[in-house]
Parts: structure tokens; C-alpha cells; sequence
């Protein structure tokens, strides 16, 4: 277990590495000198370099990457080329409001897919069972984002129980703060709980027709108590998968939803940190994401390793 | 069941294809030529669809950009296919070694990065386009078809067939492209159609946050950003293009479902 343990933190140290020398490099390629940008055309060459001293924009390749990702590792992440202001500073803000707005997904998605998946696979071939798999096939194909202008119609404009956009701040109390983030939540739920209600249907099926569910049905077991007692355990391991790699798209999902409801998060300050070329923001933010998955994805893997020992051995 | 998601599918399909193949030589009205005093009208008998902010029909908006769409997912699961599946092959006939190790690795790296944030970098080096998006949704789809291709190989190798074309002498690299590759096609086409269909997604989210294709180049997610200020007044302007991208990609997806069902009953693949 130790050794497994070792070998995956391993391999997630060398991705880190790896994902940000990729990030740097791309961002690299970027034509232009941001010091220029900020100062101007009419820039004095001596302020020009107190400038790029200051940023840290002087040096070789190599000296500038160990600057950027040894200043990430205790949480400095340079200075912002436009607002002048720690970019760590500007992402943790936003971070409040990403966050939360991907956990509150992440619950919604799995409190409606777990209930409507169990459902429809204990009634298999039913009305129920029919009516999970279309809403979840519709759930699927459409497009979040219009989904989002659908309820702002309905709800914002039409009911007026919910405002459009924007983001009433934590200071406004918790539930105020929860209501502002319920539409882009559920906008951002709706197809990874389309997704997750179909694995999970589709898994405890399989499970259902596994030889231990007979053998549990044989010692006289009814249906539902072979299905809670037995079935369910074994068939959350693809679904606990799917909940892990959702935490990614719901991050990153997020982006394009902040923008439908004016929600100062992280995804519109990359889209101003990039009409504004203020790149080390759009790669820090870019960094932390890809941060967030790996990490995310290497806890899951651990969970299974306690869960199954099984699995240690692959890979 | 799964007959009838082929056919719905199916057809569904092929309404937007054709709808784009059309839009090549014809369309109702000119879409590069403002109409204002026509400007924001509800569906009507001139204008099946009605007409946007700036007069243009949305029917021949629609139709367009179907084009666009279909252009970027295509080209887009093209690439995620024509270096994904070589890769896939490739590392399955050297199973273990450190190629295929380096190639696997390589994969869990880009899966890494969510779709949107690759969009994302590529837009903010070299500017946005529907060029760069094909490029950022091609590269998603790269270790998509590189594992599972790997993994579809992986089990044919162990093969009688394969064993006796090994006896016979053929190299790993033309046993991989005569045995390998025509038995994995199935789930090739089948992947292909998820693919296409998430793809098509991307590229309507790509061009609604404005990082997808410019105007003047219809595109279904540009028109629901234009149509999301005037949505309490002109709800037709985002509903027609939404539904056109529900549709396509719902019918993609039936059509994979279809697909899958009929290449392989037990076959059930589960979806990410």
C-alpha cells in the first residue's frame, strides 16, 4: 500500500511539473512585452526596465520558470500586469464565489442523479425507468449555457423569483449569497446529473446481475434488500469515478456559466485577464485548475485503493 | 429500442447536415446583408424563424452555422482520430514498455486539462478563431481515441489470429493496421459519434463566450450570445439556435446509443 501510495505521488509531483513547464511554454510564445502593454507607447526605456525588473520579466527562460513556480509553491504568483495588485490576492477572491458555485453543482448533481439512477434501475423496463433515461438523454445534449438563459427567462424575468446576474456578495448573509449562485448551480448541474443518474443505472444493473445478488436472493433476500444491502456498495466505484472527474468540468464549466450570470469568479477574470493580455493571471488561474484536477483525480484513485485493494496492483 | 434511437437519430442527423450541405448554394436570405427596418420580428410567413437585432433571417443564420458547427466538430474528432488511434496502436503493440508508458502518461496529462482551459490558452496566444478552436477541441479528443483504442487492442492481441500472423512473420506495426485496426472500428465510429456530438457542444460554448468562430461566420453560440440582452424582449432569437444545437447533438447521441446497441448488444459503454 505504502509503495502504491509512494509511486502515485510520485506521478502526480512529475504531471504538476510537467502541466505547468506546458502552461509557462505556451504562454511564452506570446508575442509582445507585457511591460510595454502596461506602460505605453510613450514609455521611457529606463522605466521600461525598472518595470521588467519589478516583474520579473528579465532573465533567462529557465530563470523566469523557476521565478513563476517556485513563487507558486508558497503562494506567490506574481504581480498582475494591469490592476498591479498580487495575483494571488485577485484569485482568492474570486475563488469564493468559483468554489462554492462548483461544490453547490456538485451536490445538486449528485442529489438528484443517485435517487432518479437507483430508481430507474430497481424499475427496470417501466414507465419510470423510460422517463429517467429521456430527461437524462435531454439532460445530456443540451447546451448549459442556454439552459441558463432559459431560466433567467423563466425565473428571473418572467417570475422574478431570482435575480439575472451578479453576485450579492457572502457579507449579504449565507442564504442570500446561496440564492444568487441556485440558478448558475443548477444550470451548471444539470448535465453531469444527466450523466451520473445514466452510470449509475447502468452499474448497479451490472451489479444486479452479478452472482452474489442471486446468492443473496437465494438465501432469501427480497429484491430491495439485495439491491441496498449488496448491489449498491459495489456498484458506486464507476459512479464515484464519474463524481471525481465532474469536480472538473464543474470548475471549468464554470467559466462559461460565471459569464451567463455576471459572476465575478474565476472565469471572468481569465476572460478579462486575456482582452487585457495580462497573462500571468490567465496562467495562474489556468495552473490552479489544472492543480485542482490532477489533485482531485489522484484522491480518488487513493480512495478506491483503501476501498478495493484490488486495485492497488493496476498500473 | 435501440433500432428505433438509430433512426431517430439518424434522421435527426441528417436534418442538420443536409441543412448545411444546402447552406452551401442556397439559403433563404442573404445573411451578410443588414435589413434594420426588418429588425427583431417574430416568426412570420417571410421569415420562417423571424429575424435578428440586425434583420438577418434566422433560418439561414441556423443553416450556417450548422456548417460552421459540423465543419469545427468534424475536423476536430479527425484529428482526436488520425493521431489518437496510431498512438492507441502503438502503445498497445509495445504494451510495457516505456513508449507506451510515455504515450498513457501523456494522455492523463492533457486529460488534465479541462477542454475549455486549453481553449482558453490557445485563444490567449494566438487570438480566437474557429481555427483554434478545431485545434483545442482536436486536441481533447487526441487521448479520448488514443485509450481507447489501446484498450480495444490490448484484448485482440491475445488473439488467435494475431498469434498466427506473428508465426507467419508480420511486423507489430503491419499486424496492428491488418488485424487490429478493422476490429476496432466499431467502437471507433461509436466513439466517434460521442465525440462529434461534444464537440459540436465545445463549439457552440467556445463561440458564446467569444472564443470560437468571428463574424462575419455564422455560429449557433454567437447567435445566443447576441440574443441573451434582448431575451426578455426576443426570446425567438435564443430559442430557435438553442434547439437547433439540442437537436444535432441529441440526435448524435441517439445515434451512438443506436449504433453501439447494434455492433454490440452487450456492449454497454458507460459515457464520462
Amino acid at each position: 500500500m505504502l509503495r502504491y501510495f509512494l509511486k502515485r505521488l510520485l506521478s502526480l509531483a512529475l504531471s504538476l511539473v510537467v502541466a505547468s513547464i506546458v502552461i509557462f511554454l505556451a504562454l511564452e510564445v506570446v508575442p509582445g512585452d507585457p511591460a510595454a502593454y502596461m506602460l505605453g507607447i510613450n514609455a521611457q526605456e529606463d522605466t521600461l526596465a525598472a518595470l521588467r525588473e519589478q516583474l520579473g520579466l528579465n532573465g533567462s527562460l529557465i530563470e523566469r520558470y523557476a521565478g513563476w513556480a517556485g513563487g507558486m509553491l508558497h503562494g506567490d504568483f506574481g504581480i498582475s500586469y494591469t490592476y498591479r495588485t498580487p495575483v494571488a490576492e485577485m484569485i482568492g477572491e474570486r475563488l469564493w464565489i468559483s468554489l462554492p458555485l462548483a461544490l453547490f453543482a456538485l451536490c445538486l448533481s449528485t442529489v438528484i442523479a443517485f435517487p432518479a439512477g437507483i430508481w430507474a434501475a430497481s424499475k427496470r423496463g417501466s414507465v419510470v425507468d423510460v422517463v429517467v433515461m429521456g430527461v437524462t438523454q435531454l439532460g445530456v445534449a443540451i447546451p448549459n449555457f442556454w439552459f441558463a438563459m432559459l431560466m433567467v427567462l423563466v425565473f428571473a424575468i418572467n417570475l422574478r423569483w431570482f435575480s439575472a446576474g451578479g453576485f450579492v456578495g457572502w457579507d449579504a448573509g449565507f442564504l442570500l449569497a446561496m440564492k444568487s449562485l441556485t440558478l448558475p448551480a443548477v444550470a451548471l448541474a444539470l448535465p453531469q446529473a444527466s450523466i451520473l443518474a445514466r452510470v449509475m443505472r447502468s452499474s448497479l444493473l451490472d451489479t444486479l446481475s452479478e452472482d452474489f445478488i442471486r446468492t443473496a436472493r437465494a438465501k432469501g433476500l427480497s429484491k430491495r434488500q439485495a439491491l441496498w444491502r449488496h448491489a449498491l456498495r459495489n456498484a458506486l466505484i464507476p459512479v464515484l469515478t464519474i463524481i471525481g472527474l465532474q469536480f472538473s468540468f464543474l470548475l471549468a464549466g464554470a467559466i462559461i456559466i460565471e459569464n451567463v450570470f455576471f459572476l465575478p469568479g474565476l472565469g471572468r477574470l481569465v476572460f478579462q485577464s486575456i482582452s487585457a493580455r495580462d497573462l500571468i493571471v490567465v496562467e495562474s488561474v489556468v495552473m490552479l485548475l489544472v492543480f485542482a484536477v490532477i489533485v482531485v483525480n489522484f484522491a480518488v484513485d487513493m480512495a478506491y485503493a483503501i476501498v478495493d485493494p484490488r486495485l492497488r496492483g493496476r498500473r | 429500442m435501440g433500432n428505433r434511437n438509430l433512426i431517430l437519430g439518424a434522421v435527426l442527423t441528417a436534418i442538420f447536415t443536409g441543412a448545411a450541405l444546402i447552406s452551401m448554394i442556397w439559403v433563404p436570405y442573404d445573411i451578410t446583408v443588414l435589413d434594420i427596418p426588418n429588425k427583431i420580428k417574430g416568426p412570420s410567413g417571410a421569415h420562417l424563424l423571424g429575424t435578428d437585432h440586425f434583420g438577418r433571417d434566422i433560418l439561414s443564420m441556423i443553416m450556417a452555422g450548422a456548417r460552421t458547427s459540423i465543419a469545427v466538430a468534424l475536423v476536430a474528432v479527425g484529428i482526436g482520430m488520425g493521431l489518437g488511434v496510431p498512438l492507441g496502436l502503438t502503445a498497445a503493440a509495445h504494451k510495457g514498455s516505456l513508449l507506451d508508458e510515455l504515450i498513457m502518461r501523456g494522455n492523463d496529462l492533457i486529460f488534465a486539462f479541462p477542454s475549455l482551459l486549453i481553449a482558453i490558452m490557445i485563444t490567449a496566444v494566438f487570438g480566437a478563431s474557429a481555427l483554434n478552436a478545431i485545434i483545442a477541441i482536436g486536441i481533447f479528443n487526441v487521448p479520448v481515441f488514443a485509450r481507447l483504442t489501446r484498450s480495444g487492442a490490448l484484448s485482440l492481441w491475445t488473439r488467435d489470429y494475431v498469434l498466427a500472423a506473428r508465426v507467419a512473420g508480420k511486423g507489430a506495426a503491419r499486424i496492428s493496421f491488418e488485424h487490429i485496426l478493422p476490429n476496432v472500428t466499431n467502437l471507433l465510429i461509436v466513439q466517434g459519434t460521442i465525440q462529434f456530438s461534444l464537440g459540436i457542444l465545445a463549439e457552440a460554448g467556445l463561440s458564446y463566450v467569444g472564443l470560437g468562430a468571428q463574424p462575419p461566420t455564422a455560429s449557433w453560440g454567437r447567435m445566443l450570445a447576441d440574443s441573451q440582452t434582448m431575451i426578455s424582449f426576443a426570446p425567438h432569437m435564443a430559442l430557435f439556435p438553442g434547439f437547433a444545437i439540442l437537436l444535432t447533438v441529441l440526435g448524435l447521441n441517439l445515434m451512438g446509443d443506436g449504433l453501439r446497441d447494434m455492433f454490440d448488444p452487450r456492449l454497454r459503454r458507460v459515457r464520462g
